[in-house]
């Protein structure tokens, strides 16, 4: 056995062996192609992401074998896009997906598509993906009727190859190599009908699951370059502290280190073996004397701190009208804590320094903006400096990983000419991760004697959601080396997507509503983007609002969502979950177990999804588990049916997990939850028996982000099940078995 | 010198003996499978079986394992050729980001090697020291009872032996 597996290890690092080519690639290639910024090139006009890069070959090459290089600036996080995105080339092509390569985000060969975020992968990319196909097949065919001087009206693609009349085939191999395919988009493309759809909408298995399964190359964790070196670095203590002094010469004298590093408050060892560079860590850690400087705020007292900060405050809805005369109102306030994306894996990138260009693999959501930062921080102009994304753990917004590799970028260019591998540690991720921010929201709503709702008012207090890169500041190198570059100004993400206001606005049928968005400049603690950003708070505030007002106004919950919703798509959502979970003939209140309902749309212009959910709570512990879970969605044309349903179940349960048990702790000066063990998350004693996720199918309507529909729905038809079975409205998150004992407990 | 069986072979590692096995496998032995979540014992995405145990290869130092016999992912098959837990996993399709993926399902391999039948709630019993991050929860206990189901009809049919 020992030749046939040292064979596949090396054929299995393969992955490895294609990124050191890419390194060179990154030389020749700078300062051309796809690199080139995409100002001069825009075309507003044109649908998805074509609109940034017109040119059918930035996104679509077909090689001389007929097969094809298909190119995104979206990145694989773990969600299954690289797949869906080969079955939208796929369909429009009409190629086996076999013969499809597909090449995400790296500066110096895709489009600059921002950001990997925001469920808008199949939206942006996935559209221009598949104009872009459509348009390529067509030229295929046109340059086969020249051939055969048949017009193209008899001609079909088929299979990687155009059709003749008589049976004649053309591969597409043959035709494309008397055809220019660096030519700018047309405005409208031939797409396929949905109803001949062979490849899209079918449950296609993911690429990428395979070498996850089999310990292939599947990580930029595991990326080994020849004479690769691995660094940590070691942060201060609490934000802002520094560096007063540190002896690095018993640092420098310990076995396999190559490298201390000090810049500023900015400190990283180097050393050859990974377990090396750990030690020498710690050891540098214990040498460094910081002066601290951070004051936070009583955590205890989260909810006040927050509504008493200065605020630029923002009207976002204003609408009045006829309506019934109130014969009942309620007035409530919802708290959550700050929360951690808390990946698995800590963020890691590597980084390599040659001829004054730096090359870093990174799991960044947002190639382009990173590379900007670094650029910025290693004071080198942006093609100088490209950015490959290879795959991390997931990330679920914006964690660790741009600082990570701003940290291996820095570092490396420090050593010029040797790959460095860094990756953080649990501690480091969980205390130094931009967390999602805490928040408050007060709901008020009057209802007329039918149960109607006739007055709405509604005030969300947030943070930004949104410090991501791009300026140098943005990066915690840049933080915290000698020069720092400064921390820029946050500013709120405006509507339609909004950040603390996304999904602030309710989207029922209301005849009189106010919506105040309260933005808070000053961050105590480092925040920014977690899935879904402020929908997760204001999907479980309206939602359990609308729980509380049904219940007030005694009526059935989801009945008393119909009877506002206007938006069919809507209205389908919340029927088909209803009947699948047997709504009408659920199990009654009794012996701790209950049912809640919730529904959103996204932004409320992406998925809609509808949950409803059965929970059990333990009257002795206040423990809570979720029995069932039954959701319905509809993200308009389904790209990948099961890759959907794997995105919605995922969200149930992380979103069940953020709801029943998440929060970042911290004491005056320093974070306290940098661990597993003081930042509990789900485990399987709490997974529910059953999750089950209906899809509406929406043929040949345009794609809608899912990725992150479920998380607000899950958590308030969760505390609407709480509600049920104990009769407690819980309103201050997490719904932690303390709180619930304690308003319960014998 | 510190000799190991890994995934049936013999090996020598030259690493200090407090060194974690995790870091012996992934940087000496270049198998990359079980991963660094945490280092602390707490999430189990480093796991591996040690003499038919699972262990927490972040808190196990070398100098424990001398000459003890240990299998990683790589030993459970190939993606051209993939074992029964593999297999079930890919047909489940049960991974989003899979970082946390080879460590489930070397605990579920040693479960089911001593206990072929394990019910729902053993299958649970045994994943609690996991943590995963994605939600693949449902997903991974549907592979681990079809994987429990392959190697039963594999080990059925005598022609060819699942472990
Ligand atoms: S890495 Fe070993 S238990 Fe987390
Ligand atoms: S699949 Fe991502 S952590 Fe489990």
């Amino acid at each position: 056995m020992t030749a046939p597996i040292t064979i596949s290890r090396r054929s299995a690092l393969q992955g490895a062996g294609a990124l050191i080519v890419s390194f060179s690639l990154a030389r020749a290639g700078f300062a051309q192609g796809a690199s080139e910024t995409p100002e001069g090139k825009a075309a507003p006009h044109l649908p998805g992401s074509l609109a940034v890069d017109p040119h059918l070959d930035a996104w679509i090459r077909i090689d001389a074998d007929g097969s094809a290089t298909v190119f995104t600036g979206k990145a694989e996080l773990g969600q299954g896009i690289k797949t869906a995105l080969i079955q939208v080339a796929a369909e429009e092509l009409d190629l086996p997906p076999a013969r499809i390569t597909m090449i995400t985000a790296d500066t110096g060969r895709t489009a600059n598509e921002g950001y990997t975020a925001g469920s808008h992968s199949m939206q942006d990319s996935g559209t221009a993906i598949r104009n872009a196909a459509a348009q390529v097949r067509e030229l295929l065919i046109a340059e086969a009727g020249k051939r055969l001087n048949l017009p193209a009206g008899q001609l079909k693609a088929e299979n990687g190859a155009v059709i003749a009349p008589d049976g004649g085939r053309l591969g597409y191999g043959d035709l494309v190599g008397a055809l220019d395919l660096h030519v700018a988009a047309a405005e409208i493309s031939t797409l396929r009908d949905p109803k001949s759809f062979k490849i899209l909408g079918t449950p296609m298995r993911r690429v990428d699951i395979p070498a996850k399964v089999t310990g292939g190359a599947a990580y930029v964790q595991d990326m080994r370059l020849p004479g690769m070196l691995h660094a940590r670095v070691v942060r201060p203590p609490s934000y802002g502290a520094t560096l007063k002094q540190v002896d690095m010469a018993a640092v420098e004298a310990m076995p396999g280190v190559a490298r201390v590093i000090r810049d500023g408050n900015f400190l990283a060892v180097v050393a050859r073996r990974e377990y090396q560079a750990i030690k020498a860590m710690r050891t540098l850690a214990a040498a460094a004397e910081w002066q601290e400087d951070a004051h936070l705020p009583q955590q205890g007292d989260l909810a006040a701190f927050i509504m008493g900060m200065p605020s630029k405050d923002y009207k976002i809805l204003d609408q009045h009208g006829e309506a019934g005369a109130a014969v009942l109102s309620l007035e409530v306030t919802y708290t959550r804590p700050y929360m951690l994306h808390g990946s698995i894996g800590p963020s890691c990138a590597v980084a390599h320094s040659e001829d004054g260009a730096v090359t870093v693999c990174t799991h960044t959501q947002g190639v382009y903006p990173d590379r900007a930062a670094i650029a910025e921080l290693l004071r080198l102009p942006p093609d100088r400096v490209r950015l490959i994304h290879v795959q991390g753990s997931g990330c679920y917004g914006h964690n660790g990983a741009d600082d990570a590799a701003g940290d291996a970028a820095l570092i490396a260019s420090k050593m010029p000419g040797t790959p460095v591998r860094l990756q953080w540690m649990r501690e480091q991720e969980n205390a130094w991760e931009p967390f999602g921010p805490a928040m408050v929201t007060k709901a008020r709503a009057a209802l007329d004697a039918s149960g109607r709702i006739v007055d709405w008012n509604y005030a969300v207090w947030s943070n930004t959601h949104l410090t991501r890169p791009g300026p140098a500041g943005t990066l915690l190198a840049g933080q915290h080396i000698a020069e720092p570059f400064p921390v820029p100004e946050p500013k709120p993400i405006p509507l339609p997507e909004g950040g603390g206001d996304r999904n602030a606005i309710p989207i029922y049928t209301l005849p009189n509503a106010e919506v105040m968005h309260h933005f808070l400049p000053d961050m105590p603690l480092r925040v920014s983007a977690l899935r879904s950003l402020g929908a997760y708070m204001n999907v479980f505030s309206i939602e359990s609002f609308m729980g509380e007002l049904a219940a007030a106004a005694n009526v059935d919950p989801v009945a008393f969502r119909l009877n506002h919703l206007d938006d069919p798509r809507a209205r389908d959502v919340v029927t088909l979950a209803a009947e699948r979970f047997g709504w009408d003939g659920r199990p009654k209140s009794q012996d701790g177990r209950g049912c809640g309902f919730a529904f959103a749309r996204y932004k409320n212009l992406a998925a809609f999804c509808a949950i409803a959910m059965e929970i059990e709570t333990e009257r002795e512990t206040g423990r809570i588990r979720v029995r069932r879970a039954v959701a319905a969605v509809d993200s308009g044309q389904i790209a990948n049916p099961d890759g959907l349903r794997n995105q919605i179940e995922g969200g149930i349960l992380q979103s069940a997990s953020w709801t029943q048990y998440e929060s970042v702790s911290f004491d005056t000066a320093r974070i306290t939850s940098i661990d597993w063990a003081t930042y509990p998350i789900l485990r399987f004693h709490a997974v529910p028996d059953s999750v089950e996720v209906h899809l509406i199918d929406r043929p040949g309507l345009p794609f809608l982000g899912a990725g992150e529909a479920a998380q607000g729905p899950a958590a308030a038809a969760l505390a609407n099940a709480v509600a049920d079975a104990t009769g407690q409205r819980m309103r201050d998150l997490p719904l932690t078995a303390a709180k619930l004992k304690a308003a319960i407990g014998v | 010198m510190t000799q190991l069986m890994v995934n049936g072979q013999t090996r020598e590692v030259d690493a200090d003996p407090d060194t974690p096995l995790l870091y012996v496998l992934r940087d000496d032995l270049e198998l990359h499978a079980a991963k660094y979540g945490c280092g602390l014992g707490q999430c189990g995405s480093c796991t591996v079986i040690v003499d038919g145990e699972a262990a927490l290869s972040c808190v196990t130092p070398l100098l424990l394992v001398e000459g003890r016999s240990i299998t990683t992912l790589e030993g459970l098959g190939t993606a051209e050729d993939p074992g029964p837990m593999q297999q079930a996993f890919i047909e489940e399709q049960a991974a989003q980001c899979g970082y946390c993926i080879a460590g489930m399902m070397m605990r579920a391999q040693a479960l089911l090697q001593k206990n072929p039948d394990a019910s729902d709630a053993e299958i649970r019993e045994a994943l609690e020291p996991h943590l995963c991050r994605c939600g693949t929860h449902m997903r991974i206990l549907k592979a681990v009872h079809r994987a429990a189901g392959l190697m039963r009809a594999a080990s059925a049919a005598p022609a060819k032996g699942a472990a």
